[in-house]
């Protein structure tokens, strides 16, 4: 097996531990959707003194652990119902091309210390040029549907996601002032030396302008008007039955978790430890048996933040009732884009008389 | 090898697509087309190992531009039988400003040789000191071209400005919402509590 292995040429090796790479994460990725929308139900239930869902069990345990296999299981045997009078292929492609960003950006993000699928130079461009294209599904979706409703849906996602893109870019470009790279994994190290020297403490505003664009960016409450059901029923995807609307709700939430994802990336450390810093490396603390590698750094570290982030998605939505449209608007360009310019002005302070990240 | 399997294979791509941005009949579906062509642009750029204007390829042109675009053209009614009919009448032209196009970039690419750094026979974008093509771009225009680089900096702001300042323009009897007075709403604003005695019954 090893002489096989050794005999294959780089090219043909370096590709299959990709792919298997590729394969884990999407799996990975696809389950904690699906566990992610039950936890959405039970999260939101307990907040409003419900129980959330829990009927279905697996193998009799568990109440409600079975809910997203049933869901997905409803969805997969529906009928799928195209409109006499859509674009059939951009209808059908459509929920595809709102999913392939969410996926596609999981490459560069480092998952593990030192770790990424592909580590790319260039790896933040590469997750902004990717954001901005899940909004085409989108688009496509509400033009393909030939349904009044699905286009205003869709127009006004498309005006809003474009308007909330700049505050994020704004924001990145202050996360770069301060790692002075574009690869995520440079991002991460350079913010080494716990809990207080992660972004999150100096671009604090960049911070919240960065997860409140995200949530807009994924179409969430409260900024989900593109799918307002009081005013245009269900928005974009309006016209889509079966596995089609599934798949519009996977690329949901799995940008949700992406968001999450990179959020803890950019401004709390990726998979750092906030006690890395405090406690030196060598320390005995991190020689005690399980608990040590649990206080070390490490993926669950990630994991970790990127559950408390998903967390707070779900509970803006518990909350906030949705803005109205024109407020959305007011917020991206008018105050959200103007706090992320003066930040980047007071960062060009802070390089300059070395404070923070600067330091030497 | 593979590189150039790849490389014509995203060619064809990018040829097909081009036609369609001209080709086809719905202007929804050009747009797309051209979207296309725009991707398969950056791959050939990624080969080339350019992969910072790749990318920011897709960011500018299709993750922003072409999205408006596709907005607006969704909205319009464009008559697209009116469109080309003029279509053979500019065909000539259109095929006279290709050449003429196609001629300068040889021109730029071969007389040129793009400063002489570029290895004709690989065509592969020289590699320079810094292994990073953002870091090299970035260097190149903070230091050697920083004036025009600023220049074009300020061009485009006043751009963005005169775009503004065109397009506003203050009509009579507009319902504008003032938010901020909005939220300075108070209750004895629009609330107004009446006693009433009541009825008594006769």
């Amino acid at each position: 097996m090893m002489a096989w292995w050794e005999s294959l040429s780089e090219l043909a090796r370096s590709t299959a531990v990709s792919t298997l790479w590729i394969i884990v994460v999407t799996v990975v990725l696809i389950l904690s959707v699906a566990y992610l929308t039950l936890w959405e139900r039970k999260l939101i239930g307990w907040m409003q003194v419900r129980r959330g869902p829990n009927r279905v069990r697996i193998f009799g345990f568990l109440p409600g652990m079975g809910q997203p296999f049933a869901d997905v299981i409803k969805l997969l045997i529906k009928e799928i119902v195209v409109p006499s009078a859509s674009n059939k292929v951009l209808f059908r492609i459509a929920p595809a091309i709102t999913l392939i960003p969410a996926f596609a950006i999981w490459a560069v993000v480092p998952i593990a210390p030192g770790f990424a699928i592909a580590n790319v130079d260039a790896g933040l461009l590469y997750v902004l040029s990717l954001t901005s294209v899940g909004v085409y599904g989108v688009i496509l979706a509400g033009w393909a549907s030939n349904s009044k409703y699905a286009f205003l849906g869709a127009m006004r996602s498309a005006a809003q996601i474009v308007a909330y893109e700049i505050a994020m870019g704004f924001a990145l470009v202050g996360v770069l002032m301060a790692s002075n790279s574009l690869n995520l994994g440079v991002v991460i190290e350079k913010q080494a030396g716990g809990f207080l020297s992660w972004n999150w403490f100096w671009l604090f505003p960049l911070f919240v302008v960065y997860f409140i664009s995200g949530v807009a960016e994924t179409n969430r409450a409260p900024f989900d008007v593109a799918e307002g059901e009081s005013e245009i029923v269900a928005g974009f995807h309006v016209e889509y039955s079966g596995i089609g609307f599934a798949l519009f709700f996977l690329a949901e939430y799995a940008n949700m978790i992406l968001i999450a994802a990179l959020t803890a990336v950019f401004f709390f450390g990726g998979w750092q430890s906030p006690l890395n810093g405090y406690v030196a490396a060598d320390s005995s603390l991190f020689q005690i048996p399980l608990l040590g590698p649990l206080l070390n750094d490490g993926t669950h570290w990630l994991a970790f933040k990127l559950f408390l982030f998903l967390c707070l998605f779900l509970w803006l939505r518990a909350t906030f009732p949705r803005y109205r449209y024109d407020q959305i608007m007011r917020l991206g360009w008018k105050a959200l884009i103007p706090v992320t310019i003066v930040w980047i002005f007071v960062e060009m302070l802070m390089a300059h008389y070395k404070i923070g990240p600067w330091s030497p | 090898m593979l590189v150039n399997i790849l490389f014509y294979a995203f060619a064809l791509v990018l040829l097909a697509s081009a036609i369609g941005v001209i080709g086809s009949k719905n202007p929804v579906h050009s747009a797309l087309c051209l979207v296309l062509t725009f991707f398969t642009a950056a791959a050939i750029w990624l080969l080339a190992q350019a992969e910072f204007l790749a990318i920011v390829l897709v960011l500018v042109y299709v993750g922003a531009v072409m999205v408006l675009f596709l907005f607006v053209v969704m909205m319009l009614d464009i008559d697209i039988e009116k469109i080309r009919s003029g279509f053979t009448r500019h065909f000539w032209l259109g095929i006279a400003v290709a050449i003429v196009l196609f001629l300068e970039i040889v021109g730029v690419v071969v007389a040129r040789g793009l400063g002489a750094n570029v290895d004709m026979k690989s065509g592969m974008a020289p590699v320079g000191a810094a292994d990073s093509n953002a870091t090299e771009l970035g260097t190149a225009l903070y230091t050697k071209y920083v004036y025009p680089f600023e220049l074009a900096a300020v061009l485009l702001l006043v751009a963005i400005i005169a775009a503004i300042v065109l397009t506003m323009r203050q009509r009579k009897g507009l319902k504008v919402q003032d938010i901020g007075a909005q939220v300075a709403t108070r209750r004895e604003d629009r609330l107004r509590i009446l006693q009433m005695p009541a009825e008594k019954k006769e």
